[in-house]
């Protein structure tokens, strides 16, 4: 605009607190993107902190059901949890795989990725059928009700994750690594550590504090 | 195969829903009928139901918002009418009809007219005070929007298919929990939360990035105009404490659709876990609210004070604190509940002093008012109003924050009095004043001034009317939400406020009125230069409306009140006429994604509602098929010619020019 011509800077400093860095203007499109999904995620977490502070009020309130340290099986959990990890490296390996448009070792961290995903997902069901088939369903006292949404609640996020991968997949075979499908692997990929790093606090509240007593 | 649906969920013997519901029904059809055989639908579908344009939306919004009040404050008159004639009688409301009206009244006024208002206010104005042409994800935006229309769909649909919740606006447990609560009502109100909840969220988090993301050059954080802070301090609230509403009302849901025990009274629930919860995310809520209206205070006040905001920086630090603090406060909601004094006295300290920085507030606009110009145009009228009597309001509440009083005023009256009190006198002023400060802005011409404010005296003297009477009402013990009473020295207070009812509904008539002879007169009232009130900040540095693109150039600033800046420059110098280089600009394609996404949300959550399963999985999977449609797009970006862009800034930039050098002349 020709009203902004260039003139003396008097205004740039108002306050004279020394330098001041003058902003660059709007960023790009991967940063825009990738900023939005930080936020989001970090909504998310807040809404699982939710789950966990529940879970926190009601883990002692089993109205003479079962307590944690009745139902819960380490060796499953340890199991899941070594899914869930290793899924993590080999989604970070076709987030590299991506990034350097190689489409073979792409499709096969997100294979990879996706059996871990689906196996994790199969113990939990189990684990959950298992419960419900012995009387332990949600509805036999509040803290089953928390045990159940806490865990299910990640369970349901690692599904949306496995069809979002499978989303990912079919849109590299279909458009290739276009930009706006970088972006969207950009996104996946951090959505499917976040879910690793809820993991953690599933496994070390509910399942190791939870076994103690 | 319709789940819990069949005849009798429609209110047959209750005349007033049911002939509300009729006359509503009536006004969509006629508007249908006459948007298709006039030929509208095309220039509505490609214009507006698909665009992606944050102004097109913003509006859209307030739209919403509008229609919403008048639902809203129906039920208010119909609760004042009702306790104003039920003195020894049942009046002419019974107590199960009731009791939805006030819980339908606080659930539409928060979530369907302040939130919906506020978020189109900021969607509208955000972008162009920052000089940037839209916002970080302009489709979720439309998303965004029609999943808030969802929510508003759903509760209005309660009015004739099945009922609304009887529990109060925000459905304590155990109440709200099956064994009290056995029908849809319920159910209404939490999936209506839960679509249009999501709906928030998507533009908290798109104005939070938008803002710290999107910025012109030069647009330094301490530059920004004060309404993109509260924005930003607002939509970071959203994006805190909206996934607490979210995850809270899920566990009342699953309390009540799969037989769990988060808030019942047996097998351990605990009910109070439901209070801590909801007000965690309640009382940001009130933030949320009212920092973008006094965002709307500091630019209305200076702009028509003619002066810079005083103490732009204690400003922004008051509403970063007031952003923080107001999540330490929650507890002052419930001070009854018994958590101990060492508890109650650290909460009531919280609630304290958060009336700290908005008094801060206060002063600084007070400041900036001392020797200015001062020009008292409506909007000028609407936050000089506020300030009045948010001040009020907030004494009541540091008032009700001290928890011995509080243990005597908690469910009064008083209290009733106290939240009107801020919301009315700070949150709707502010939306009031955000509509006409920035009509002109989004629709190029001005609001008609008269009828602007006989609007503002009408409203600020009937509000005063009706709400002052509930406060000694309070103080003489009358709790809130009384179907009927008998005790006799409250009633003329009663008298009172439907009194002032009346005065305030005619202020709303004449808003209407004012919008109605504004769009006739508007060749008299069109704002050709794009700066109607002589403005500060970069939105009224383009054409009124704005092209779609908003700014032909991102503005450079160099200070705050960067437009200011930029017209005492223009008016120092010569202008220099020389042509500018104008390029090929690049803008989002509209998309219907945002619609169909709400098509498939209202079929869900109705479906939810009334337990009709198989319609649930066929809305999932229409969902699911909508996110890959779109995810499958090709082009969600066309380009502007480079000289369809300078014939557009062209006639502006005369415009402007022509302005600029008269006032040179004078």
């Amino acid at each position: 605009m020709s009203m902004t011509a260039a003139v003396g800077r008097t205004h740039a400093d108002p306050h004279h607190i020394g330098l001041v860095v003058e902003h660059p203007g709007p960023a790009s499109k991967r940063i825009v993107t990738a900023y939005g999904f930080w936020v989001f995620l970090l909504s998310d977490i807040v809404m699982f902190s939710c789950f966990f502070a529940a879970y926190a009020v009601l883990s002692g309130q089993t109205a003479d059901g079962p307590r944690g340290s009745e139902i819960f099986e380490q060796r499953n959990v340890a199991i899941e949890t070594v899914c869930l990890l290793l899924s993590s490296f080999t989604c970070g390996m076709a987030s590299i795989a991506a990034d350097v448009r190689n489409r073979f070792w792409f499709y096969l961290g997100m294979a990879v990725t996706c059996v871990l995903g689906l196996i994790f997902l199969v113990i939990e069901f189990r684990e959950f059928a298992d419960l419900v088939a012995r009387g332990y369903g949600p509805s036999r006292s509040a803290f089953l009700s928390s045990f159940f949404s806490l865990v299910g609640c990640h369970g349901l996020h690692v599904s949306a994750g496995v069809l979002w991968l499978l989303t990912m997949m079919a849109q590299v075979f279909a458009k290739g690594f276009r930009a706006d499908v970088l972006r969207r692997m950009m996104c996946f990929a951090l959505f499917w550590h976040a879910l690793d790093i809820i993991w953690v606090g599933v496994f070390s509240v509910v399942y190791l504090l939870g076994s103690a007593v | 195969m319709l789940g819990k649906l069949d005849w009798s969920a429609i209110p047959f013997d209750q005349p007033i829903p049911l002939v509300a519901g009729a006359v509503v029904l009536v006004a969509i059809l006629g508007v249908l009928i006459w948007v298709v055989v006039k030929g509208h639908l095309p220039y509505l579908w490609h214009e507006w139901i698909t665009s992606v344009d944050h102004k097109r939306i913003g509006v859209m919004y307030i739209l919403l918002a509008s229609v919403m009040l008048l639902r809203g404050g129906s039920d208010a008159i119909m609760m004042r009418i009702q306790q104003a004639v039920a003195y020894q009688s049942q009046g002419y409301l019974p107590p199960e009809h009731y009791n939805q009206i006030f819980s339908a009244h606080g659930t539409i006024m928060i979530f369907f007219v302040a939130m919906p208002f506020v978020i189109g206010l900021m969607n509208l104005v955000v972008p162009l005070q920052l000089g940037v042409r839209d916002v970080a994800f302009p489709t979720l935006n439309s998303v965004g929007f029609w999943l808030t229309a969802t929510g508003a769909l759903l509760v209005n649909l309660s009015l004739v298919i099945g009922e609304f919740a009887r529990t109060g606006w925000l459905a304590f447990p155990p109440l709200s929990g099956l064994s009290y609560s056995p029908g849809v009502g319920v159910d209404y109100y939490a999936w209506s939360l839960q679509i249009s909840g999501v709906g928030t969220l998507v533009a908290g988090i798109n104005l939070v990035t938008t803002v710290l993301k999107l910025r012109t050059k030069g647009m330094n954080y301490l530059r920004m105009p004060m309404f993109c802070w509260t924005t930003l301090a607002s939509n970071l609230l959203i994006v805190a404490a909206f996934p607490i509403l979210t995850a809270t009302l899920a566990m009342l849901l699953l309390d009540r659709y799969l037989g769990f025990h988060f808030f019942t009274n047996e097998a351990g629930g605990n009910v109070m876990m439901f209070m801590n919860l909801i007000w965690a995310w309640g009382h940001p809520e009130v933030y949320i609210l009212v920092l973008p209206a006094f965002g709307i205070f500091s630019e209305v006040v200076s702009t028509f004070s003619g002066k810079a905001l005083f103490g732009y920086r204690s400003m922004v630090l008051a509403t970063m604190a007031i952003c923080v603090i107001s999540f330490m406060v929650w507890l002052h909601h419930f001070f009854t509940m018994g958590a101990g004094p060492d508890v109650n006295a650290i909460f009531g300290i919280a609630s304290m002093i958060i009336a700290i920085p908005t008094g801060v507030k206060i002063y600084n606009w007070l400041f900036t008012m001392y020797g200015g110009r001062i020009r008292f145009a409506t909007p000028m009228l609407w936050s000089v109003g506020f300030m009045v009597t948010f001040i009020i309001g907030g004494l009541t509440g540091v008032l009700v924050a001290v928890p011995p009083a509080d243990f005597m005023l908690h469910n009064s009256m008083f209290l009733v009095a106290h939240f009107h009190n801020v919301i009315i006198g700070g949150v709707l002023f502010g939306a009031f004043a955000g509509f006409e400060y920035w009509f002109p802005k989004a629709f190029g011409f001005r609001l008609d001034e008269r009828w602007g404010k006989a609007a503002f005296w009408f409203t600020f003297l009937g509000f005063y009317v009706t709400f002052m009477p509930l406060y000694i009402a309070g103080m003489l013990g009358m709790t809130r939400r009384l179907q009927h009473y008998d005790v006799a020295a409250w009633r003329p207070w009663m008298i009172v406020a439907v009194f002032g009812m009346a005065v305030l509904s005619i202020g709303v008539i004449c808003q209407i009125v004012q919008l109605v002879v504004s769009i006739r007169n508007r060749e008299a009232l069109r704002d050709r230069t794009g700066d109607p009130w002589d403005g500060r900040s970069l939105e009224w540095a383009t054409s009124s409306p704005p092209p779609v693109f908003n700014f032909a150039f991102h503005p450079d600033v160099r200070g705050e009140d960067a437009y200011w800046d930029m017209k005492i420059r223009a008016q120092q110098q010569s202008l220099e006429h020389e042509e500018p280089e104008y390029h090929d600009i690049e803008m989002p394609k509209n998309s219907p994604t945002g619609f169909v996404c709400a098509f498939f949300a209202t079929i869900m959550g109705f479906a939810l509602i009334w337990h009709i399963w198989w319609m649930v999985i066929l809305g999932g999977i229409g969902a699911f098929a909508t996110f890959v449609v779109f995810a499958w797009r090709d082009h969600d970006e066309y380009v502007i010619p480079a000289a369809e862009v300078a014939a557009i800034d062209r006639v502006n930039l005369e415009e402007r020019r022509s302005l600029v050098s008269m006032a040179g002349a004078i």
